[in-house]
């Protein structure tokens, strides 16, 4: 597979969110503004790509029975280290993404690269793989996002342009299951044409 | 390479070696990030208390003190001075009350115990009907009021204070942590 095909897989035809369907917890429960989505998604991609160089490099040393030990090691502190850095020097999103900075760690899109791709090529495609991936979860997160946001409260990336409330159910947890059905059937219908 | 053989030496072994490198990346990056982690939680503290009493010249952080609140636990107290004379209090104050628990507010009184300003430093509310608490609209409405003549109480409670559309818990929430700064403050006869 050429590194082309392997970084825009994660775009469309292997999109962890709208095709693979993984890791939806955080998508849902981070996207109720479009900087929240696209912070999310950040955090997400740099423990991808951490996390799958590491591994791809440590597959050959690490005995297959305690592999997947080893692997949550390494996305653990690859996610306490962004959680970290967040902390020190993003306050602000740090404070709104809270919680699911920490559960980036069972998130299944992290370990599932890294059981089904990272552990089985070269240290190369694995960052290709993990920044593709990483930023087709940026890019679902953002639209998502942006979509709950312009829908639910009127605005984008925080300036309102839409004067009034907005249809609420978007910002609340239901609004953000239609929106991502919505989206995972168009990705499904362009896919099929 | 070949791949490394599945037996017990090497099992232990290499989980040792990751468990410990991996600690060691961690220990150096809490170090790293310890101070900035600190300077901005500090920063943040400063500025709302900026935020919430009038014009100042002491550091009030250097200054602060505790007094009980009267249901076991205590508030921080901000003294905010200019030139000796105390302008005004900041109360880190919250309530448990919120639609998703804790809301932790810094409330700004002067010495007549009348509210200067409110910002909200810490919750967990729905994003686009509690998160409305900490603007203008709402949170400016209890500015200039003194909590002895003006009920902090939610109209929907027969009191003087508008609630946020679909947010009336939130909005009572807040008018508990503010009455809880007003009556610590009363009760340490700071008013």
């Amino acid at each position: 597979m050429n590194q082309l095909s392997n970084f825009t897989k994660g775009f469309i035809k292997e999109n962890p969110i709208l095709v693979l369907v993984l890791g939806t917890c955080p998508t849902l429960a981070t996207t109720s503004s479009s900087l929240n989505g696209l912070g999310m998604g950040i955090a997400t991609t740099f423990v991808l790509i951490g996390s799958n160089v590491v591994i791809s490099m440590l597959a050959n040393l690490i005995p297959d029975k305690v592999r997947i030990p080893a692997f949550v090691v390494i996305i653990a502190s690859f996610v306490t280290v962004v959680d970290l850095l967040m902390q020190a020097y993003v306050p602000g999103l740090y404070e709104k993404l809270g919680i699911f900075i920490p559960l980036i760690v069972v998130n299944c899109i992290v370990l599932g690269r890294a059981e089904a791709f990272a552990s089985k090529n070269s240290v190369l495609s694995s960052f290709v793989d993990g920044l593709g991936m990483g930023l087709g979860f940026t890019f679902a997160l953002g639209i998502l996002g942006a979509f709950r946001e312009i829908v639910g409260s009127g605005a984008i990336f925080g300036y309102k342009f839409i004067p009034g409330d907005g249809i609420l159910v978007f910002i609340l947890a239901p609004g953000a299951f239609i929106a991502l059905g919505y989206m995972i059937a168009l990705v499904n219908k362009i896919k099929k044409s | 390479m070949a791949k490394t053989e599945s037996t017990f030496k090497n099992m232990v072994l290499s989980l040792t070696l990751i468990a410990l490198v991996a600690s060691a990346c961690l220990g150096f990056v809490y170090e790293f990030t310890k101070e900035p982690i600190a300077l901005s939680n500090l920063n943040k503290k400063v500025d709302a208390i900026k935020q919430v009493v009038p014009e100042f010249n002491n550091n009030p952080y250097n200054e602060m003190f505790r007094l009980p609140s009267g249901d076991g636990d205590s508030l921080d107290i901000f003294p905010a001075k200019m030139d000796t004379i105390t302008v005004g209090y900041a109360v880190s104050t919250y309530t448990n009350k919120g639609f998703s628990g804790y809301i932790s507010l810094m409330a700004g009184f002067r010495p007549d115990g009348s509210i200067v300003n409110i910002t909200v430093l810490e919750h967990k509310e729905t994003p686009g009907l509690g998160t409305k608490m900490s603007e203008p609209e709402f949170k400016d409405q209890f500015s200039g009021k003194n909590p002895s003549d003006y009920t902090l109480k939610v109209r929907k409670d027969g009191g003087p204070v508008d609630a946020i559309t679909a947010a009336t818990i939130s909005s009572r929430a807040f008018c508990d942590a503010v009455q809880r700064a007003y009556i610590t403050l009363q009760k340490g006869a700071k008013l």
